[in-house]
């Protein structure tokens, strides 16, 4: 889609507007938060909260008749709210872990969700045709009202991240300590699990309850790949939640049939990936290009030093040795061929002759210090 | 009104006196005691250790102080007064396995986070926090690494961290669990230097210690402890082979014992 095509779409398509601000909200808040749930290794509990959600929309459907997103959403709220007390009680009670107590609420409450769901749908009369949506999402169905409730929703949780930063900051990095500080760390815990339940809620019209975990988990695993400092890393989340839902509401609105909800999911597993592969230190591409390097290094050492000791040998640094008797000497090693054009490059080596290789002066005294060097190591 | 102590010879008559007096304590575990009827008065201005076999209940007692844990019975003053009362005057070690070095942060960072008691709620650190936290730093030899990751830490380097966030807190009594665990030489030296600074300075240290070796060199005030307390008072007096038996029960035997007996 072309620039201009955007804008024009922005500002005079009602839908592709209002879905286009629905994933931005949505990836900016749910990045943000998740960030926290990951660094408190809590990744599941999203999961868990949002699957926990399923009963608590199709309840609140049963008790009022109504399907306007904001009862549902409330109902979904109370529900995952419901599941994380659950979650806590049997891992404080019992001697069940964590991730069994995770898993065991996922599970069921969302099979109770799916068993009230085919109820409903059997119910003779019922306008209730849609609700099924809320599984995986269905974005068309966004009203301007809706992303507004999304809107001001998600700048509230936002803004009390930002108002309680340092002290969730030291919930999630050392909460012990924090205690001992004077801080009530129960209620933080309460108010974090609050924020990360809005950031779910808000997303399910748009994303689905079945892949709403990865709205909350995706952005902070990649952020992580990009920077060591935890403000940045929560910033980065947020951005990058928001340039998936972005992304992701473009192209479905250019394919025909693309869900849009899946298809933001699927550009954040995208960012996910390019995050793994080529960020700086800690990318695969970027260590794996270093440790190259540090091969190539050693390779060159080691045909300085080889030729040093052919050298010493002969007793004469002007008697040149052929690349067959250096790539024997370098058994195991490999890379003569391309050590030899480097170190000749570098002016460490000189080929006096075809296949006549020798140190040159200033190979010689590298040579020693590497021989000097080497001798401090053992 | 606290008055000077000789910890040498110390008399305790007074609540003054006593940085810690607990009484009765009991800590249960899913009914399995942790911590049985544990009596312990503590001076002000003594570097003691707690020393005890695995389980005894060591650092369950520094976290009773603080409430971390709830007793089942007993209560603990300091200075005389709740903890609750006294927390700014309180100091914090944990085991450095408490955390996961992982987190995306700096050194820096989480000395600052001593502060955070002080700064109260949601003031954030600033300048005068930094400086603090710098000079800290400082004292326990890592200003340089202020600004490194603290994943790229040694166990040594990041104990100091630890110490040093304790340290800001400027605190009265400073209570430390097991801080040299798994720690170099030299930093297990530079870290018994700053506590006997701290002693000189009239605070009042206690360190879960698990050492036995170097109680003698490094403490004045030992508390042997066993989910019951068999002993506690001067390293002199009651650091013996005859405490150390009960506590730990069967052979210890190494140098340094009061008594001059090697054990059978």
């Amino acid at each position: 889609m072309g620039i201009i095509k955007f804008v024009n779409q922005l500002f005079f398509d009602y839908t592709f507007r209002t879905v286009l601000l629905g994933a931005l909200t949505l990836g900016i808040v749910s990045g943000g938060l998740g960030a926290f749930a990951v660094l408190r290794r809590q990744s599941l509990l999203g999961d868990a909260i949002s699957h926990a959600a399923l009963p608590g929309i199709a309840i609140a459907f049963l008790l009022t008749g109504s399907k306007s997103p904001v009862v549902l959403v409330l109902g979904a709220a109370i529900a995952g709210w419901l599941g994380t007390l659950v979650i806590m009680s049997i891992t404080h009670h019992s001697r069940i872990k964590t991730d069994s107590a995770l898993g065991l609420v996922l599970s069921v409450f969302f099979g109770l969700g799916l068993v009230v769901l085919t109820y409903i749908q059997k119910m003779p009369n019922a306008n209730q045709a849609g609700l099924e949506t809320y599984l995986f999402g269905q974005a068309a169905t966004l009203l301007a009202k809706d992303v507004l409730t999304m809107g001001i929703l998600g700048v509230l949780s936002l803004a009390l991240m930002l108002l309680f930063w340092k002290e969730l900051k030291l919930l999630t990095f050392d909460a012990e300590f924090g205690r001992s500080l004077g801080f009530p760390v129960r209620m933080l815990d309460l108010l974090l699990i609050t924020l990360l339940v809005v950031a779910i809620v808000i997303g399910l019209q748009t994303v689905g309850v079945v892949l709403m975990s990865a709205m909350i988990v995706a952005p902070a695993a990649a952020a992580r790949q990009w920077t060591d400092r935890f403000g940045l890393m929560v910033g980065l989340a947020g951005i990058l939640g928001a340039l998936a839902g972005v992304s992701g509401a473009i192209l479905s609105s250019t394919i025909e049939h693309l869900p849009t909800g899946p298809t933001i999911v699927l550009m954040l597993s995208g960012v996910v990936f390019l995050s793994l592969i080529l960020a700086p230190n800690r990318g695969i591409l970027w260590r794996w290009l270093r440790e190259q390097h540090q091969r190539h290094q050693l390779q060159m050492n080691a045909i300085l030093s080889d030729l040093f000791i052919l050298a010493q040998h002969h007793q004469d640094a002007s008697h040149g040795h052929s690349i067959k008797v250096l790539r024997t000497m370098s058994q195991g090693h490999g890379g003569v061929d391309r050590s030899l054009k480097a170190l000749k490059a570098k002016g460490l080596v000189i080929e006096q002759a075809k296949d006549e290789w020798i140190l040159s002066a200033k190979g010689m005294e590298a040579a020693q210090k590497l021989a000097q060097s080497n001798e401090v190591d053992e | 009104m606290q008055s000077k102590q000789n910890p040498s010879t110390p008399t305790i008559t007074t609540t003054n006196d006593l940085a810690i007096k607990i009484e009765d304590l009991t800590v249960a575990y899913r009914e399995k005691p942790v911590l049985w009827d544990v009596d312990l008065q503590v001076p002000t201005g003594v570097l003691m250790a707690i020393v005890g076999p695995n389980g005894a209940g060591k650092t369950t007692l520094i976290k009773a102080i603080m409430e971390l844990v709830k007793p089942v019975a007993g209560f603990i003053e300091v200075f005389g007064k709740p903890f609750a009362n006294q927390r700014s005057r309180v100091g914090y070690v944990p085991q450095r396995n408490s955390v996961d070095w992982d987190f995306p942060t700096n050194a820096l960072d989480v000395v600052m986070m001593g502060r955070y008691g002080a700064l109260g709620w949601f003031r954030r650190p600033g300048r005068k926090e930094q400086q603090i936290a710098l000079a800290a730093l400082n004292k326990v030899g890592m200003a340089d690494f202020a600004n490194r990751q603290i994943s790229q830490l040694s166990g040594g380097q990041q104990q100091r961290v630890f110490l040093a966030r304790a340290l800001v807190q400027e605190a009265d009594i400073y209570l430390m669990d097991e801080p040299f665990q798994g720690v170099d030489a030299i930093t297990e030296r530079a870290i018994v230097l700053i506590l006997k600074e701290l002693r000189a300075a009239r605070k009042t240290v206690i360190v879960v210690h698990h050492d036995l070796q170097t109680v003698n060199e490094y403490y004045d005030w030992v508390t042997l402890l066993n989910v019951r307390c068999i002993a506690s008072g001067p390293v002199q007096k009651v650091f013996t082979e005859h405490n150390l038996r009960q506590a730990y029960g069967g052979r210890v035997a190494f140098l340094g014992l009061h008594s001059h007996e090697e054990a059978a």
